[in-house]
C-alpha cells in the first residue's frame, strides 16, 4: 500500500520564510489488524523463560596506605613489685627478697631448676653443637637454577626524574648513593627538584641523606678511601663534592666557566696519595682531572681527539670512563660516536696521551669496565650489543652478543666471577651471562621494572645489584647463589676462551693485512687500480661461489641423511634394538652437521671473513662428509 | 644455704658470664650481674618471652609444656629453665673445650 502526501508550492515563493501553523490530525492511513496472520502462530502455554537471580558484585582494589614505621628504644622501668614494696627503696627491696628466699618452694625450684640447667651448660661446653659444620668442604658448583630476587624497592618521591647513576657504600652494602635526573634534553619540567638521595637499604621510606646541589646530579660516586666523601658531576657541567657528616650542601663546587659546557656524565676517583684526586668526562670532548681541594679549575685536561692532535674541535664528547686503580695512569673513556679511547695521562706527547682508538659501537658507548681479574680484557656496552675487547686487539673485539631487540644502556662485570657480566636493557630487564654456562644467550634475564632500565651497579661482595629505572625506581636484586661462589677452575677456564678468542682475532687481522699488502703490491695507476677492482671483484665472485657450494655439499648431506635415517627405523621397526640406537647415533651426528652449517651461515655476511671461512668450512664439510660415507 | 650453692655452682662453670632468678612477677630475686638495670632489662624481656613461647607451646599442644628454653646468639647463647612460679635465666658464651 502506497501512502503519498503531495505538496506544491509555486516556484516564486522558494526561499520564503516558513509560517507555520497548527491544525488539527488528520487520519492518513489505518491499518486494520489481519485476524488471519494470527493462524500462522501457535499458542505455547506454558512459557519457558531462564531468569537468574545473582548477587551484584563489583571488583573494587583496594591498596592500604603504607604506613611508616620508625625505630624506638624503649626504656625498662622496675616493675611488678608488689603494692608495699617501693622499688627505690633499697630496704624494702632487700626485706622482700630475703622473704621470697625464705619460701620453701622457692628453694625446691631453684634446685631442680639448677640441676637442668647445668646439665645444658655441660652439653654447651663439651661440644659447640651450633657450630658451622662442614664449612671448609668445597662448594661445588650450585646445582640450583639461576634466579634472581628483588629484595627492596627505593622510588624516588619526585615523579619526572630516571635515576641517573648508583653508587655503594664502600664499606659494605648498607647504603647507596643514587643520582637523579632527568636526561632528555630539555624536557625538564622547570621546577624538576635537583635534590639526589643516599638511601639506607634497610629504610626504603625515605631517605637518609639529602644532597642538594646547584643543578640535578647525572652521577655520584663514594670516595673509595673515605666513606664520608662523595663527588658528583652535575648537569650543568659543575663538579661538587659533598662530605656526609657536614649536610645538604656541597662543599666545594666547580666554577662553570672552567668546568665542562656538558652534563657530566661520569666522575671517578684517581688513586692518588692524597686520595683527592677525581677525573670527569663529558660530552664536549674534555677530560679534566680535579683535585677536591682547589676545585676553582682543573689540574689537567685532555681532549678526546681521534686525529691524536689534541684539537679542541675534532674531539668527540663522551659518556663513560673506565679507570683501574691498579693501572693508575692509564684509563679508556667511551664516546658518543662509538669509538672507545685508550689513553694515558702521562703521555709525553699530545700524540702519546691518546694510545689507541677502538672502534667500539654503532652508537654512544653506555658503559665500559675492564674485568676485574683480567685486567687486558674489557667489556664495552652500546647500541643493541655488548662486546669484549682485549687491549692488544684493535681492529675488533674478540667476542660480541648478539644484536638485541631493546638497546642496552649500561653492564658490568662481576666482581666475584671473572666469567659473569651484567647488562640493563630499556625494555627493564636485567641480563645476567656467564660465559663458562652459555655464550650466546643470557644465563638469566629478570623483569625488573616495566620502564627501561638506565643504570646499574654490582655491589662489592657480587650478590647485590642496584638497578636504577627512569621512571625514578631504584630496585635491589639478590642473585642467586651460583652467580658469586667461586669456582676454583674458573680463573683457568675464563683465561682459556679469552686466550682461544684473541688468537682467533689476531689470525683474522694478520689475514687483513696480508690481503691489503697484497693489493697494494698490485702496483700504482689507473691500470693497477682497476686491476684492483677486478681482483676485488674476482674475489667477491669466488666467495659467493665457494659459499653457495658449501651449501650445496650441506644439502645432499642432509637429504643422504633422512634417507638414512628413514631406511635405519624402517629395519629397527622389524629389527631390534641395536637399530634404534644406530639411528639415534646418525641423528646426533646429523644435528653436529646442521650446527656446522649455521655456523657457516653467521660467518657469510662479512665478505673478507667469508673468503677466508669458506675455504677452511669447506674443508671442514668434506672431512665430515668423508667420515660419514 | 642450699640455693647459694646451686648459685654458686653455676657460676663456676665455664663460659657461664650470669645467672637470674627471676619471679612469676618478673622480679629479679637474685642476681649475678653487678649491673641491675642490666638485670632488670633481662628480667622483664625474657620473662615476657618465656611467658609467650609456653602459650604457645600450649596452644599447639594442650598436653604438652614447655621445659626448656635456648636463645643462641652470635655473642652467647641464653637458657631459660621455666617452673610456675620461677624462671633460671643462664647467659652463657660457649666455647669448645680445648
Amino acid at each position: 500500500m502506497e501512502i503519498q502526501y503531495v505538496y506544491t508550492k509555486k516556484r516564486a515563493e522558494f526561499g520564503r520564510q516558513c509560517i507555520f501553523s497548527d491544525r488539527p490530525a488528520e487520519l492518513l492511513v489505518d491499518i486494520a489488524p489481519n485476524p488471519d496472520a494470527l493462524k500462522e502462530f501457535v499458542e505455547r502455554d506454558p512459557v519457558d523463560r531462564g531468569v537468574q537471580v545473582v548477587q551484584e558484585m563489583s571488583e573494587h582494589d583496594v591498596n592500604t596506605e603504607r604506613f611508616e614505621t620508625d625505630s624506638h628504644g624503649l626504656n625498662h622501668a622496675e616493675g611488678g613489685w608488689p603494692k608495699d614494696v617501693n622499688a627505690q627503696e633499697v630496704e624494702q627491696v632487700i626485706r622482700f627478697r630475703k622473704k621470697v628466699e625464705k619460701d620453701e618452694m622457692y628453694i625446691s625450684t631453684v634446685q631442680t631448676l639448677g640441676g637442668q640447667m647445668e646439665h645444658c651448660i655441660k652439653q654447651n661446653n663439651a661440644i659447640d653443637i651450633y657450630q658451622d659444620y662442614f664449612s671448609d668442604v668445597e662448594i661445588q658448583a650450585s646445582e640450583e637454577p639461576p634466579s634472581a630476587k628483588t629484595i627492596n624497592v627505593f622510588k624516588d618521591p619526585y615523579k619526572d626524574r630516571g635515576v641517573a647513576h648508583i653508587s655503594w657504600y664502600p664499606d659494605g652494602p648498607t647504603k647507596l648513593a643514587i643520582a637523579y635526573c632527568n636526561t632528555d634534553f630539555q624536557r625538564a619540567p622547570k621546577d624538576t627538584s635537583t635534590e639526589s638521595y643516599v638511601w639506607d637499604v634497610i629504610n626504603p621510606n625515605s631517605p637518609e641523606m639529602t644532597l642538594k646541589p646547584v643543578s640535578p646530579l647525572v652521577c655520584l660516586e663514594y670516595n673509595p678511601k673515605d666513606a664520608h666523601i662523595l663527588v658528583g658531576g652535575c648537569y650543568n657541567g659543575q663538579v661538587a663534592y659533598w662530605d656526609c657528616r657536614k649536610g645538604s650542601q656541597p662543599i666545594e663546587t666547580s666554577e662553570v666557566s672552567t668546568g665542562h659546557r656538558d652534563p657530566v656524565w661520569k666522575v671517578i676517583w684517581n688513586q692518588s696519595k692524597t686520595g683527592t684526586e677525581c677525573f670527569s668526562v663529558s660530552t664536549d670532548g674534555q677530560v679534566l682531572w680535579w683535585d677536591i681541594r682547589k676545585f676553582a679549575e682543573p689540574i689537567e685536561k685532555l681532549y678526546l681527539d681521534a686525529t691524536k692532535k689534541q684539537d679542541a674541535s675534532q674531539a668527540q664528547g663522551a659518556y663513560v670512563l673506565e679507570y683501574e686503580p691498579t693501572i693508575p695512569t692509564k684509563f679508556m673513556a667511551g664516546s658518543e660516536q662509538g669509538a672507545i679511547f685508550s689513553c694515558n695521562r702521562k703521555g709525553k706527547t699530545d700524540a702519546d696521551k691518546i694510545v689507541a682508538v677502538y672502534p667500539g659501537h654503532i652508537g654512544p658507548v653506555y658503559a665500559l669496565q675492564r674485568n676485574p681479574q683480567f685486567p687486558k680484557i674489557f667489556m664495552s656496552v652500546g647500541d643493541w650489543t655488548t662486546r669484549i675487547w682485549s687491549e692488544d686487539i684493535k681492529e675488533n673485539a674478540i667476542m660480541w652478543t648478539k644484536y638485541h631487540q631493546s638497546g642496552l644502556t649500561d653492564g658490568c662485570w662481576s666482581t666475584v666471577r671473572p666469567a659473569v657480566f651484567f647488562t640493563s636493557k630499556t625494555d627493564g630487564t636485567l641480563d645476567v651471562w656467564d660465559l663458562l654456562f652459555k655464550q650466546n644467550d643470557p644465563t638469566l634475564t629478570v623483569q625488573v621494572s616495566d620502564e627501561p632500565l638506565q643504570s646499574l651497579r654490582l655491589q662489592e661482595h657480587g650478590r647485590l645489584m642496584a638497578c636504577g629505572s627512569q621512571g625514578g625506581v631504584a630496585t635491589i636484586v639478590e642473585l642467586s647463589e651460583g652467580f658469586y661462589a667461586q669456582n676454583r677452575n674458573e680463573r683457568n677456564l675464563v683465561n682459556t676462551i679469552f686466550e682461544r678468542e684473541t688468537r682467533r682475532e689476531k689470525i683474522l687481522e694478520a689475514r687483513h693485512r696480508e690481503m691489503k699488502l697484497k693489493e697494494k703490491k698490485g702496483g700504482g695507476g689507473d691500470d693497477e687500480e682497476e686491476h684492483g677492482e677486478e681482483q676485488g671483484e674476482d674475489l667477491m665472485a669466488k666467495a659467493e661461489q665457494d659459499f653457495f657450494a658449501a651449501i650445496e655439499n650441506e644439502k645432499k648431506l642432509r637429504e643422504r641423511r633422512k634417507e638414512e635415517r628413514e631406511n635405519a627405523m624402517r629395519e629397527a621397526e622389524s629389527a631390534g634394538n641395536e637399530e634404534e640406537q644406530g639411528g639415534e647415533e646418525e641423528r646426533q651426528n646429523l644435528e653436529r652437521v646442521e650446527e656446522g652449517g649455521e655456523e657457516e651461515a653467521d660467518n657469510s655476511p662479512n665478505e673478507e671473513q667469508a673468503a677466508a671461512a669458506a675455504a677452511p668450512a669447506e674443508e671442514k664439510g668434506e672431512t665430515e662428509g668423508n667420515e660419514k660415507a | 644455704a642450699e640455693v647459694e650453692e646451686t648459685f654458686k655452682r653455676i657460676l663456676a662453670h665455664k663460659g657461664v658470664v650470669g645467672v637470674i632468678i627471676v619471679n612469676f612477677d618478673g622480679i629479679p630475686i637474685r642476681s649475678s650481674f653487678a649491673d641491675s638495670s642490666l638485670t632488670v632489662q633481662y628480667c622483664a624481656l625474657i620473662q615476657q618471652l618465656a611467658h609467650k613461647s609456653r602459650s604457645a607451646i600450649r596452644d599447639l599442644d594442650p598436653g604438652n609444656d614447655l621445659t626448656f628454653l635456648r636463645i643462641r646468639s652470635k655473642k652467647n647463647e641464653i637458657m631459660v629453665a621455666p617452673d610456675k612460679d620461677y624462671l633460671l635465666v643462664v647467659v652463657q658464651e660457649p666455647c669448645d673445650q680445648p
